[in-house]
């Protein structure tokens, strides 16, 4: 697709990742398909992964909760859950992520550019390992079946 | 908030029909003969497609196809640089962080496509609305 906006991924530090990407809408549409759940869930699980969200609850405000819920059924299914630190309508959003066991910190930021926005999610894991292991992985073998679902995806979308 | 790359690969778990979709699309690509002489020449260093094309005597558009299903089964890796686009073996589990990195990246870039979207339906409807006033 022509003008696209790119995005812009960067390891900042040894436990964190951080992407930009810049929306061609105001600060606060952005915010609001960020933060209304029934929008949220519309973008934030490709259709073509194929894999229903079962459940999703957000209470999206400062000290409220989430809980995601992906699977074909209850018996293989996964659970993504946590807290909102801090939410500050229309230009930042801070969660955890707790499933791990250790706690994730995403930040996301929404700076207004004229009538755009740029947004930057940065997301903090507990150690280095956690950090290599989100980009890695750990298993073997699981790498080409990234590449096989990334170019499933790409035909898909295309 | 759930599906960093780590959720990704435990969701990939559960899709069996992928894994078998993969080995479909690795015999496929090592059941030609070309290919295969492809990834033995790869094996001995990076190549170009140009170059590629002219040591198996083929055209530069057959090479591509060639050059195209292997790496669709992660046997092969290209990268353009400039004009010319080099291609080598793919390592599987071995990949550099930058290769991961770019993974991670079409992870967010398909998400965001998605979102690009919804901002044009939310922008569409506020103007709507907009005008009503």
């Amino acid at each position: 697709m022509a003008g696209k906006n790119s995005t812009v991924v960067e390891r900042r530090s040894d436990r964190e990742l951080v992407v930009t990407r810049t929306f061609d809408g105001p600060a606060h549409i952005v915010f609001e398909a960020w933060s209304r759940p029934e929008l949220f869930q519309r973008w934030w699980v490709p259709k073509t992964l194929g894999v229903p969200l079962r459940a999703c609850e957000m209470d999206v405000r400062t000290g409220g909760g989430y809980r995601l819920e992906f699977g074909l059924d209850a018996a293989n299914s996964m659970a993504f859950f946590g807290k909102y630190i801090d939410v500050t309508p229309p230009s930042r959003i801070v969660w955890t992520n707790e499933e791990a066991g250790e706690v994730t910190v995403t930040t996301v930021t929404f700076e207004p550019q004229g009538d755009k926005t740029r947004l930057v999610l940065s997301e903090l894991y507990p150690s280095k390992e956690a950090c290599d292991e989100a980009i890695t992985g750990s298993a073997a073998g699981l790498p080409e079946q990234f590449e096989q679902l990334d170019v499933l995806l790409v035909e898909l979308v295309a | 908030m759930g599906l960093r790359a780590a959720d990704w690969r435990s969701i990939m778990n559960h899709m069996v029909q992928y894994s078998a979709a993969r080995l479909d699309v690795s015999f496929a690509a090592l059941s030609d003969a070309t290919r295969r002489g492809v990834l033995e020449q790869l094996g001995r260093g990076e190549a170009s497609i140009t170059a590629l094309a002219e040591r198996f005597n083929m055209t530069l558009t057959g090479m591509k196809k060639h050059v195209s299903v292997l790496e669709q089964a992660g046997l092969v890796v290209t990268e353009k640089v400039g004009r010319v686009r080099t291609c080598r073996l793919g390592v599987g589990g071995l990949e550099d962080e930058a290769a991961w990195i770019e993974k991670y990246r079409r992870r967010w870039e398909l998400r965001f496509d998605g979102l690009d979207e919804i901002i044009e339906e939310l922008k569409q409807k506020e103007d709507q609305d907009g005008r009503k006033e």
